[in-house]
């Protein structure tokens, strides 16, 4: 706060104050976190409210260590459809835009298509899915349809962003095109994948829980959503609330895991993961 | 490469690089260039000097080979036995041109990897290039680890590194201050005097080009043609002494004078 009336006077001034800012951005949301916890547990007990309504943080977490060894081999399936949809996602919309990058009339042909699987809801999807194809087959389906398209998008950003004279530099020399492609327009284009598959991967989460709903509903599968489904049949609203928190945990994780390795990749050259100070 | 019929081996032995009737009218109507004639002798320090947006840069790409001409003849001195990983033409861009995802290293290896030479004489190529810049102990540095006239030699060094016998600059110094100008100056002139490549240098700088060259060539705009041309005879090797002296500001008189015509009818020049 001392830097709004003193500017700081030179970079090594500024190290301090900004550590103390990293500082704050880590507790703040924990301090809320905690707070909200503990509002909730305390609504729950001042109101008495039944945990067939609501049930209070306590309890869920309850539920969560009681449920653990039914929980965590749901945990398992959800993220093995998802790991299984996301590496689908990654190397298909890698591929699929590979492809539209060396042949013009592949990519007039195919990308309205690719548009039209991602803007048609994968929840409406999902049942015609499951119909026409076994059940952990169209889950993984469900979840690349609803991944891929943003892997495929940035990619061809990114293959269309190669600087124009290292272009120009790569003719001179006479590169062939494979060497141009893993030389120069693969490694322009990786910072803009990377961007890509960080979205994906929560995507693929989400493509693999709704394909979960829509096939639990037909009365098979064992992923969390299904506990979800399921323990909402019987009321069992606890083990909803630990499926779901699961849930929540498993995408913070992944988004977690893709940005430190997006981070480890381009640390050495790409502006976005400098430190601020360069 | 360009157009093959407009390719044509010059036979005069002494020519680097020799221009006939060259015109280029691009797609949209407009005509860039010509016609011009040029004939270059090997080891022969050239510059072209005009305006922004003469034709220079069109005229070193056409002899650089990205691109066609539209019409007339480019001939350029090809070595009789190609060695793996030579090139005859390096190519110095206005922007240093690295690649930012690999070391200063591996960006000076990039035509001879993309030639396919032996890994242990590329290795030594690259390290010849890199000090023959002065860059031998920043192999390993990445391209955002430098400044830009350190940039500009990794450039240089990348063009060197295939040993060719023309060098085609494109105003590699434009973008740098003028003490780094000044020195990067002085250093390609005992490149050039050592290593007797043939240069065609591009600038819009009167003092730069009277104090590198031995020809200097004014062109004018729309479409770029070559309007007057000044040969420089001062006494080699050229340093500071030259910089500072009667004669060459006795020559960046008369190539500013030949140049006015080209920024008459401009406006706010």
């Amino acid at each position: 706060m001392s830097s709004l009336q003193t500017p700081p006077l030179s970079a090594r001034q500024a190290g301090p104050e900004r550590g103390g800012q990293r500082l704050v951005r880590i507790l703040l949301p924990i301090v809320v976190l905690a707070a909200g916890v503990a509002a909730w547990e305390l609504v729950v007990r001042l109101n008495d409210i039944p945990p067939y309504v609501l049930p209070g943080p306590i309890a869920v977490f309850g539920t969560l260590i009681s449920d653990w060894p039914a929980l965590s081999q749901s945990l398992l399936t959800t993220l093995q459809t998802t790991l299984e949809g996301f590496v689908a996602a990654a190397i298909g919309g890698v591929a699929l835009a590979l492809l539209f990058n060396q042949s013009k009339w592949l990519e007039y042909s195919l990308f309205p298509y690719a548009v039209i699987l991602q803007v048609t809801p994968v929840i409406a999807i999902a049942p015609l899915l499951l119909i026409y194809l076994p059940q952990q087959t169209a889950v993984i389906v469900c979840a690349w349809i609803v991944a891929f398209f943003p892997v495929l998008s940035n990619t061809t950003l990114g293959l269309n962003s190669v600087d124009r004279n290292l272009a120009g530099l790569f003719q001179l020399y006479g590169a062939s095109r494979m060497q141009t492609l893993a030389y120069l327009k693969l490694p322009s284009a990786l910072p803009f994948i990377l961007g890509g598959l960080r979205i994906a991967g929560g995507l693929s989460l989400i493509g693999a829980v709704v394909a979960e709903i829509a096939a639990g509903s037909a009365g098979a599968g064992s992923g969390l959503a299904y506990r979800i489904a399921e323990s909402g049949y019987r009321l069992d609203i606890p083990k909803m609330f630990a499926a779901l928190l699961l849930l929540s945990a498993a995408g913070i994780v992944i988004y977690g895991l893709l940005a430190l390795i997006s981070h480890l990749v381009l640390q050495r050259w790409h502006e976005s993961a400098l430190g601020k100070e360069n | 490469m360009a157009n093959p019929a407009a390719l044509t081996e010059v036979d005069a032995a002494s020519l680097a690089v020799s221009l006939r009737a060259v015109t280029k009218v691009y797609d949209s109507g407009v005509a860039a260039l010509g016609p011009l004639d040029l004939d270059v002798r090997k080891g022969e320090f050239v510059s072209l000097l005009g305006p922004s947006g003469c034709g220079k840069s069109t005229a070193l790409r056409l002899i650089a080979g990205l691109g066609a001409p539209t019409s007339g003849s480019v001939g350029v001195a090809r070595r009789s036995a190609e060695m793996r990983g030579a090139h005859g033409i390096g190519f110095v861009f206005q922007e240093p041109t690295l690649m930012p995802w690999t070391s200063v290293r591996e960006n000076v290896r990039l035509p001879l990897k993309l030639a396919h030479a032996p890994t242990g004489e590329a290795n030594m190529r690259v390290d010849q290039a890199l000090a023959q810049v002065g860059l031998a102990e920043f192999s390993d540095a990445y391209p955002r680890e430098l400044s830009g006239g350190m940039k500009m030699r990794v450039s240089l060094a990348r063009a060197l590194v295939t040993d060719p016998d023309i060098l085609l600059m494109d105003e590699p110094f434009a973008a740098l201050d003028e003490i780094t100008r000044f020195r990067l100056n002085n250093d390609l002139l005992a490149l050039w005097r050592n290593l007797r490549k043939t240069v065609i240098f591009v600038t819009h700088s009167v003092f730069e080009s009277v104090y590198l060259s031995q020809r200097v060539i004014v062109m004018t705009s729309r479409p770029g043609r070559f309007s007057a041309e000044i040969r420089i005879d001062a006494a080699e090797p050229r340093g500071e002494e030259f910089r500072t002296s009667a004669d060459y500001a006795g020559y960046c008189r008369e190539v500013s004078t030949a140049l006015a015509p080209s920024y008459s009818g401009q406006p706010g020049s």
